[in-house]
């Protein structure tokens, strides 16, 4: 497809996927036969419930009764003055209830897994956002829930972990590889395959095999949605400019999917780690190549054999080698810009928003912010940024507090 | 003919069924797997799998993981696995299916894998993270039909599903024996024969089972039921708590002896 990505175009929204989930070469459902059948049987559940209103009223009720939505749209007065540069408007899921964008998902899941008379959820997580949030709806279904998390997460973000105990879920640590996303990931899924027939996988981003990129967008597109509406109102124009973190890619796809066919820029944000020069960095979209991981065909950071390799980020939640394959789409047809953010310059960006704006934004998502300090300079004062604020710092205080000393 | 085809048809006038043994290439070094792949190939192995490494082996059980790491940190890549195939063809006639998840196939290439694979001697593929549903892609790009594809079937496949990937399958259909990873326990005899009778409705091709096979008595029960008995993580404990012994090989050429024998089928 030509590249012209402001003007006239056919609609992106139309396009994407086909019936197998294939956003035009990526995608795809790439698993073990045992779990081919749990898969088609999903894709049937998400299209019949999807488009039944006794399921999409349950979902909205939820949405702004339990999780608290519309979320605000802030006008970030101080850090756009201080940019001398375009105004910055942030998305606050982070006042989301769990402090994330992940509930989103995992209520339109867990209430799917009800639908279909599913009793038991298992989910990976990274940051523990996603953990906490399955397991918080876990809680009020009264469905049974085991989370899986790699070791090195278990000991970065201790305080997810004992709000998931807290919560009534089982947090299984997983030490294999690095101990993070990636291999937490691996052994939900391989727990799924001998606990398929009774238990729903609650996967956290717009990864994975069909349908969950499609499901994982569709539960998250309602921060676009909102932000288109509260920007209209506020400001009377569409922002110019859109900018959110990208781990597996939830949180940008959210944001991203209602204006795709809008005339505006977006930037998704990989962690660079300690640089994309070195070998400890998340960039999937910037540095990886295609290849296949955790059931589908998308950007990967693999070596020339097809080995995947470790990802490095300070923030565990983009500590991840691949991505939606959605984001591999939109990075091949020029649709999104991905740009990525070092540690170190998502750590100033944290200090600056808790210091400017009085909050204190999840590590993942400063890394939005960073990218949006770089960009609103470069802006007139009149044009329009909004950056998905995709959750809130307390989670992260101990690695800021070690970091410190 | 086939070597695959033949095999199965020597075996049946023999009165044996097949004995499938699953080795990860590589492990604990590539010298040391030659060594134990002669022997289990002495010892009366009916068809080899040898298993491509692969960092995220999300099918396997802890026990395959391992050797695939052990493999991996020995800098073992498909290029080797390749290079293997073409050692053990040049002394035996036996079937060789490449064992392997997709991604190292991908990032090979799909026809250079090909053309690799079918010089070297091997007689088929599986893909574990592999579908009916995405194989066209490799598949269009293979310039012949010298390499079987071997498609797995699920105790969660439906019957008309069992159709549909019966007849894009040729040389044998790899029967899974339980929904778990490879390696877990908790063997049904019953689960398997309901699971085969459906199978063998939908297809004519030889069927083997596989997952969680590991002594003797239960290769003896489900070559019972099967045409083929699949052992893997059985193999890989006894490498793993072997590593350091001279005789490993030695080993292994026992346990394949006395599981080769339990698939003779007497009477
Ligand atoms: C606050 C926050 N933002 C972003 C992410 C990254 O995930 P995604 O790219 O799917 O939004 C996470 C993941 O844990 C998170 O907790």
């Amino acid at each position: 497809m030509e590249t012209d990505n402001t003007k006239t175009r056919e609609k992106l929204t139309d396009q994407y996927p086909d019936s197998n989930g294939h956003f035009g070469a990526f995608g795809g459902r790439y698993v073990g036969e045992t779990l081919m059948p749990a898969l088609l049987e999903l894709d049937e559940a998400f299209k019949k419930y999807g488009s039944d209103p006794a399921f999409i009223d349950e979902f909205n009720k939820l949405l702004e009764h339990y999780t608290g939505r519309p979320t605000p749209l802030f006008h970030a007065k101080r850090l756009s003055e201080h940019l001398k540069g375009a105004a910055i408007y942030f998305k606050r899921e982070d006042l989301a209830h769990t402090g994330a964008h992940k509930i989103n998902n995992t209520l339109g899941q867990v209430l799917l897994a009800h639908f279909m008379g599913k009793t038991k959820v298992i989910a990976e997580t990274g940051a523990g956002q996603h953990g906490v949030a399955t397991a918080t709806v876990a809680a009020l279904f009264g469905l049974e829930c085991k989370v899986f998390m790699g070791t090195e997460d278990v000991r970065r973000q201790a305080p997810n972990v004992k709000r998931m105990g807290l919560l009534g879920a089982e947090v299984i640590p997983v030490s294999s590889g690095s101990g993070t996303l990636k291999d937490a990931m691996n052994e939900a899924m391989r727990y799924w395959v001998g606990a398929v027939r009774d238990t729903f996988y609650v996967i956290g981003s717009v990864a994975g095999p069909h349908p969950y990129p499609v499901m994982v967008r569709d539960f998250q597109k309602v921060i676009g949605i909102e932000s288109k509406r509260q920007i209209l109102k506020q400001a009377g124009r569409l922002p110019d400019m859109l900018i959110a973190c990208v781990g597996g890619g939830s949180n940008a796809m959210g944001l991203f999917y209602p204006f795709v066919d809008d005339p505006m820029e977006m930037v998704g944000v990989e962690a660079a780690g300690k640089g994309i020069d070195t070998e400890k960095h998340a960039a999937t979209l910037g540095m990886g190549t295609i290849g296949v991981l955790h059931g589908s065909k998308s950007y990967v950071l693999q070596d020339e054999n097809g080995q995947i390799m470790e990802a490095h980020s300070i923030s565990a939640g983009l500590d991840y080698p691949g991505v939606g394959p959605e984001h591999s789409l939109f990075k091949e047809i020029k649709r999104v810009r991905y740009e990525s953010i070092t540690d170190e310059q998502a750590l100033e960006a944290f200090y600056t928003l808790s210091k400017l704006e009085g909050i204190i934004p999840a590590l993942e998502s400063s890394h939005a912010i960073a990218q949006a300090m770089i960009e609103a300079p470069k802006m007139k004062m009149d044009d329009i940024i909004i950056v998905n604020l995709s959750g809130r710092g307390d989670k992260d205080l101990g690695i800021i507090f070690s970091n410190l000393d | 003919m086939s070597r695959i085809t033949d095999t199965f048809e020597k075996l049946k006038v023999k009165n044996e069924k097949a004995l499938v043994g699953f080795v990860t290439a590589g492990d604990p070094d590539i010298k040391r797997s030659m060594e134990i792949i002669t022997k289990m190939c002495d010892a009366g192995m009916d068809i080899l799998e040898l298993g491509v490494p692969f960092s995220d082996p999300t099918a396997d059980g802890p026990v395959i993981q391992r050797s695939s790491a052990r493999a991996i940190d020995q800098g073992v890549t498909l290029k080797d696995v390749i290079a293997m195939t073409k050692k053990i063809r040049a002394n035996t006639d036996i079937p060789i299916i490449l064992f392997s998840y997709y991604n190292p196939i991908h990032a090979y290439g799909l026809k250079t894998f090909y053309d690799d694979a079918t010089r070297a001697g091997a007689d088929g593929i599986l893909i574990v993270d592999l579908p009916p549903e995405e194989s066209d892609e490799m598949t269009s790009q293979w310039p012949g039909d010298e390499l079987s594809l071997i498609r797995l079937v699920a105790p969660t496949t439906p019957a008309e599903r069992m159709k549909k990937i019966a007849n894009g399958a040729s040389g044998f259909l790899y029967m899974v024996s339980k929904t778990g990873v490879t390696g877990s326990d908790g063997l049904d005899n019953s689960e398997i024969s309901s699971t085969y009778s459906h199978l063998s409705a939908a297809s004519d091709l030889p069927i083997c089972v596989g997952f969680g096979i590991s002594t003797p008595e239960q290769v003896a029960a489900v070559a019972n039921i099967a045409d083929g008995v699949v052992i893997g993580s059985a193999f890989e404990r006894t490498i793993e708590d072997n590593i350091d012994k001279a005789d490993l090989a030695d080993l292994l050429y026992e346990q394949v002896k006395a599981c080769k024998a339990a698939t003779i089928i007497n009477g």
